[in-house]
């Protein structure tokens, strides 16, 4: 019995605590949005952050990009020659890539590449102590390292979608018409008479912009709450990873559902 | 007082490849270019039945594209379609020419096909076209063949 009375009493602390840190939460990404304004105006921090964030995760988002572009092109080009209508490759490649893959797969690579980063490096800001000597300072650790860090992050995360869509239609490019054989003409001819500037493009821009908020305000967050010790440090590096991810898949569907419901 | 630093160069080059991607995929992708309202000139034609056809799709005279369908609405005074397509002022056509619904491939997607008439004179933004052939449904043409099966199968039997 009294078992039963502490499984339920743990539940109960488990569930009160995930409240508690959900609330801080908000009011954390509050306190970040209030004192963007230092990131704004000393935008050298933000500029910073930019390279850490955008600049170093060019590699893996170009690269992935036009794996998945050209394994796109191979899967493709298998089904459509089935129905004869392999010229429809580049609508494919185009459509999967914009709409959906570009913004999600680099959010996904973005958390594990940056998100990841950015979490253990203010954790570890606050395991050695080194927010509470800024806090001695008088100058606040939310304007002067959670801002420009969440700004860098935001603003690099549509770039990179776009990059890696750009690119996947170029690996679909390159094994479709280079390698397969598909018409040149038709490829890029049947693209764009499908894909819609303000329906396909805008949309996918406007997913990676809520895909960045998502992901660089988690790690932030998991960052500046990590328990301020190596274990605690590490914990937070990976439930930025997981909650990221996670949020990305959850929002793409909420997103989706709103955005293509007339298709 | 700003000093100028190696970061700098590199932000400002990812910057510069990330908005170029974003180009690339509104004009190159999305075609935003093409068929700038400015340059286009308005044709209205009537049909009795306009099967699958959607805004936006291509309007294509000898197999090239010359417009787009911007408009589909529903006469209640004559319960027929009206179609209103934006032609490419480069192109203009008698004001004879005809309009037929057809089918791109099997399965693919239907469009409208211009056929141009002998009239000296040109069509005008607003002008309506007289000739038009609506889509072809499929199962219209099914219930015509197997009337025309039926109508003919006595006659098979008396010739054996």
């Amino acid at each position: 019995m009294t078992r039963v009375l502490a499984l339920v009493s743990e539940l109960g602390a488990r569930v009160t605590s995930l409240i508690w840190r959900l609330g801080y939460a908000a009011r954390f990404f509050w306190a970040t949005l209030r004192h963007s304004g230092t990131a704004f105006r000393r935008f050298h921090l933000t500029v910073r952050e930019l390279y850490f964030a955008g600049v170093l995760s060019l590699i893996i988002i170009v690269v992935s990009g036009l794996f998945v572009g050209m394994v796109l092109g191979l899967q493709g080009y298998d089904t459509l020659a089935r129905y004869g209508s392999s010229e429809a490759l580049g609508v494919l490649v185009a459509l999967s890539l914009v709409r959906e893959l570009g913004p999600v797969v680099a959010a996904l690579l973005f958390a594990s590449r940056a998100g990841s980063a950015i979490t253990a490096e203010i954790g570890l800001m606050k395991a050695t102590e080194q927010l509470d000597a800024m806090e001695m300072m008088a100058v606040d650790p939310v304007a002067r390292v959670v801002a420009p860090r969440f700004w860098g992050g935001v603003l690099s995360m549509p770039l990179l979608a776009a990059l890696f869509s750009a690119m996947g239609i170029f690996g679909g490019y390159l094994v479709g018409v280079v390698l397969i054989g598909v018409d040149v003409g038709q490829f890029w001819s049947q693209m764009q008479a499908a894909v819609d500037f303000r329906e396909d493009v805008v949309n996918g821009v406007i997913k990676s912009v809520v895909f960045g908020v998502a992901v660089t305000g988690i790690a932030v967050f998991e960052g500046y709450d990590a328990p301020p010790t190596a274990e605690g440090v590490s914990g937070a590096t990976t439930r930025t990873v997981v909650t990221s991810s996670l949020a990305v898949l959850a929002l793409d569907f909420v997103l989706t559902a709103f955005m293509f419901r007339g298709i | 007082m700003m000093k100028r630093s190696t970061i700098d160069l590199w932000v400002g080059v990812f910057v510069a490849i990330g908005l170029g991607a974003l180009l690339f995929l509104s004009l190159k992708v999305a075609n935003l270019t093409s068929l700038d309202a400015s340059d286009v000139y308005q044709v209205k034609a009537r049909f009795d039945n306009i099967g699958g056809l959607k805004v936006r799709a291509p309007v294509k005279s000898a197999g090239v594209v010359v417009g787009r369908i911007s408009e589909i609405r529903f006469l209640t005074d004559v319960y027929e379609a009206e179609v209103v397509m934006s032609i490419d002022a480069r192109y203009p056509f008698p004001r004879d020419t005809s309009a037929k619904i057809l089918t791109s491939g099997l399965l693919g997607d239907q469009y409208i096909g211009l056929t141009a008439g002998g009239d000296s004179a040109h069509l005008k933004s607003g002008d309506t076209l007289k000739l038009t052939q609506s889509a072809i449904v499929l199962e219209n043409l099914i219930g015509q063949f197997l009337y025309s099966k039926a109508a003919e199968g006595p006659d098979n039997a008396d010739k054996k």
